[in-house]
């Protein structure tokens, strides 16, 4: 508007510099977006901040001493406990982040293309959600008592013949760990796949059958390439919350297992703050390396 | 390249669940017409469409092309290649991507099917764009891709789904002429969807006027709009006023027939037995303003309203137990003995520009 204006007005009146008057409103979108401004500053940047000054600092058994050293950094990366745990912990993100994809694709696809009704699709994409509503610590727990040595699953084969024995590796093991981490985290992917599923035109389907494309190569040309940026945030959701977990990792594996923030609970239960601070900084870092390289792979722009 | 294929549905139902959407059609559009499916929305003609195309299945009946039935094939072996009503390109692949999509399903080597979607393309005069996304495009160049994308598979018979209706008003006109030299060009039948009665008289061959999963009439343009068949086809054509009453007496080719508590009003065409309910056709521009010479041919009536068009004047009527009776009068007759809202007034016609209908089939 101002702008035409300005175009009409323009050789009628000598040019001028006219600045817009400096009014409540011209600030109002700067007002609106204060709070949640103010909240990351506080709850997010402020302890990043911190974490990074810490992870200078030196320490002994009983505090820490500001100051400005690398050595925290230099036994976090310097130590083969640590590769060999960050080994650990990717290794759980990318099977976990494989399972849950293959699983949460194919109930997306399910519910988006199968399920005619939109109040049935709505209906069980709640019932993916009901786990959700007890805490993660009891839905992990709750595996216990069917994987254990005298547990659900044991019991039931050894009376009924099918083994002579328990299965040593059902609890307490990488397994476990990885069973119980795809059961928590398969949703995160199953929803932003939902959604790019949903918005796909049904007559792109349609249109790739009359050009005669097969299930497979409707699958494969069509609905996959569109799902990608659902993927992509799914993948997002999964990896990090698989990087940060130490909970499923030190109850399933029964402390067999090593992950990285359980490394850091175990040297903030030693009061060795500054080296959990490096550690913290070092897997913040990797994280976000991680996000940036699917970033630089699918465009997510679109789902945001 | 032209192997243009009749299409034969053989009385053709599709039923979903209690609701039947297209009703034992019967209908053969010979090889190379253009044919539009014109009608409401809700008549069936999309379904019918759909069937012919192999998206939807058929209830009852079969559906021939070029003498092989097609009834249980699927869409890619039937012959027939769509054009969707929004287009359907694919949204994450080029435009010579989307046109060589079914080879590439064929199994079509790159160079191979990149060179005949580029020929395809640059019969569209789109090959300046063979590298831009469908999002990069304007309606009209978004149609013209999805034709030649449609066309790459060499079909019988192309199926378009409301293809104009996305366009702007100047749009739809330039692409409509586009839409029928392409059709004279390849010689096959184009079956086309569409709502509006004025697109479809100025592309069709065969205009096929739906209504309530029937047909209510196949037949030409000029047929369709000059000797509508039924009630329903004058109604949805346009240009018709439809009179109805009860049949009175037949005399020298004129049929008598009753407007309740109206008068009496006289048509041509098939006789009906006295007593029987008639629907008239009498053509609003055909219509003019005097005293009718032949009883039945006119009458007189109270000028309800009035709208100037330009070189006509459009004026309603309500009389002799017809009301809102629409008289389109050429501006020169009108303003030689200019009438006002409220006056009486006479019209009249000529025996031919009163039809008697036909009557669904109940």
């Amino acid at each position: 508007m101002a702008v035409a204006e300005q175009i009409i007005t323009a050789p009628l009146t000598k040019p001028r510099l006219r600045r817009a008057p400096l009014s409540l409103a011209s600030f109002a979108s700067y007002l609106q977006a204060i709070p949640l401004t103010l909240i990351l500053a506080f709850f997010l940047l402020v302890p990043i901040l911190f974490l990074l000054v810490v992870s200078f600092w030196d320490y002994d058994f009983a505090r820490m001493y500001p100051g400005f050293i690398t050595r925290n950094y230099a036994e976090v990366l310097g130590s083969w406990v640590t590769w060999k745990t960050y080994l650990n912990t990717l290794k759980f993100a990318v099977i976990v982040w494989a399972i849950a994809l293959f699983i949460g694709f194919w109930v997306a696809y399910f519910l988006a293309f199968h399920v005619r009704s939109a109040a049935m699709q709505t209906v069980l994409f709640l019932i993916c959600t009901v786990p959700f509503l007890t805490s993660n610590i009891i839905r992990m727990i709750s595996w216990i008592p069917v994987l254990g040595r005298n547990g659900l699953i044991n019991t039931t084969l050894v009376n009924a013949g099918i083994i002579p024995q328990p299965i040593e590796w059902l609890l307490y093991s990488d397994f476990a760990v990885v069973l119980a981490m795809v059961h928590l985290y398969t949703l995160f992917m199953v929803t932003p796949i939902f959604n790019t599923l949903m918005r796909i035109d049904k007559s792109l389907i349609e249109a790739a059958r009359d050009a005669g494309a097969s299930a497979w190569q409707i699958m494969w040309n069509v609905i996959l390439p569109l799902a990608k940026p659902g993927i992509a945030i799914g993948t997002i959701f999964v990896v990090t919350l698989v990087m940060a977990d130490f909970s499923t990792v030190q109850v399933m594996s029964g402390g067999q297992s090593a992950s990285v923030a359980l490394m850091m609970k175990n040297q903030m239960s030693l009061l060795q703050y500054p080296s959990a601070a490096a550690n913290a900084i070092v897997l913040l870092v990797l994280v976000l390396l991680l996000v940036a390289a699917i970033l630089r792979v699918v465009d997510i722009r679109k789902e945001l | 390249m032209s192997k243009a294929a009749e299409i034969d549905l053989v009385s053709v139902s599709k039923i979903y669940g209690a609701t039947t959407a297209v009703d034992a059609i019967s209908l053969k559009i010979p090889a190379g017409t253009y044919c539009c499916l014109l009608g409401p929305s809700g008549c069936g003609k999309t379904s019918t469409l759909r069937m012919i195309a192999g998206h939807e299945s058929v209830s009852i009946g079969d559906i021939r092309l070029g003498g092989t039935v097609v009834t249980d094939l699927p869409p890619a072996r039937r012959g027939t290649a769509m054009m969707f009503q929004s287009y359907a390109l694919f949204p994450h692949l080029s435009l010579i991507d989307n046109v060589a999509f079914s080879l590439k399903m064929k199994g079509v080597d790159k160079d191979a099917r990149r060179a005949k979607a580029l020929e395809m393309l640059q019969l569209m005069q789109m090959e300046g764009y063979a590298e831009r996304r469908p999002a990069q495009l304007s309606g009209g160049q978004q149609q013209r891709v999805a034709l030649a994308r449609a066309l790459i598979t060499d079909p019988e018979a192309l199926l378009l789904d409301e293809p104009l209706s996305a366009l702007d008003p100047f749009l739809k006109i330039r692409m409509r002429a586009e839409l029928k030299k392409l059709q004279t060009t390849l010689g096959i039948s184009f079956v086309h969807v569409t709502h509006s009665q004025e697109e479809a008289m100025a592309l069709a061959d065969l205009v096929v006027v739906m209504n309530d999963g029937r047909i209510e009439q196949a037949a030409t343009p000029r047929e369709v709009f000059e000797k509508p068949a039924t009630a329903f086809v004058a109604r949805f054509m346009g240009d018709h006023n439809v009179v109805s009453g009860r049949a009175s007496a037949a005399a020298d080719g004129l049929n008598e027939f009753q407007v309740p508590g109206g008068g009496t009003f006289a048509a041509t065409g098939i006789s009906v037995e006295a007593g029987a309910p008639v629907d008239a056709a009498i053509r609003t521009d055909h219509v003019r303003i005097g005293e009718a010479a032949v009883r039945g041919l006119g009458f007189t009536g109270t000028v309800a309203n009035i709208e100037y068009r330009g070189a006509s004047v459009k004026l309603s009527v309500d009389g002799a137990g017809v009301s809102d009776f629409t008289a389109i009068v050429d501006d020169k007759s009108f303003y030689a003995q200019p009438v006002a809202v409220g006056d009486a007034v006479p019209l009249h016609w000529d025996a031919e520009d009163a039809i008697i209908l036909g009557r669904p089939f109940n």
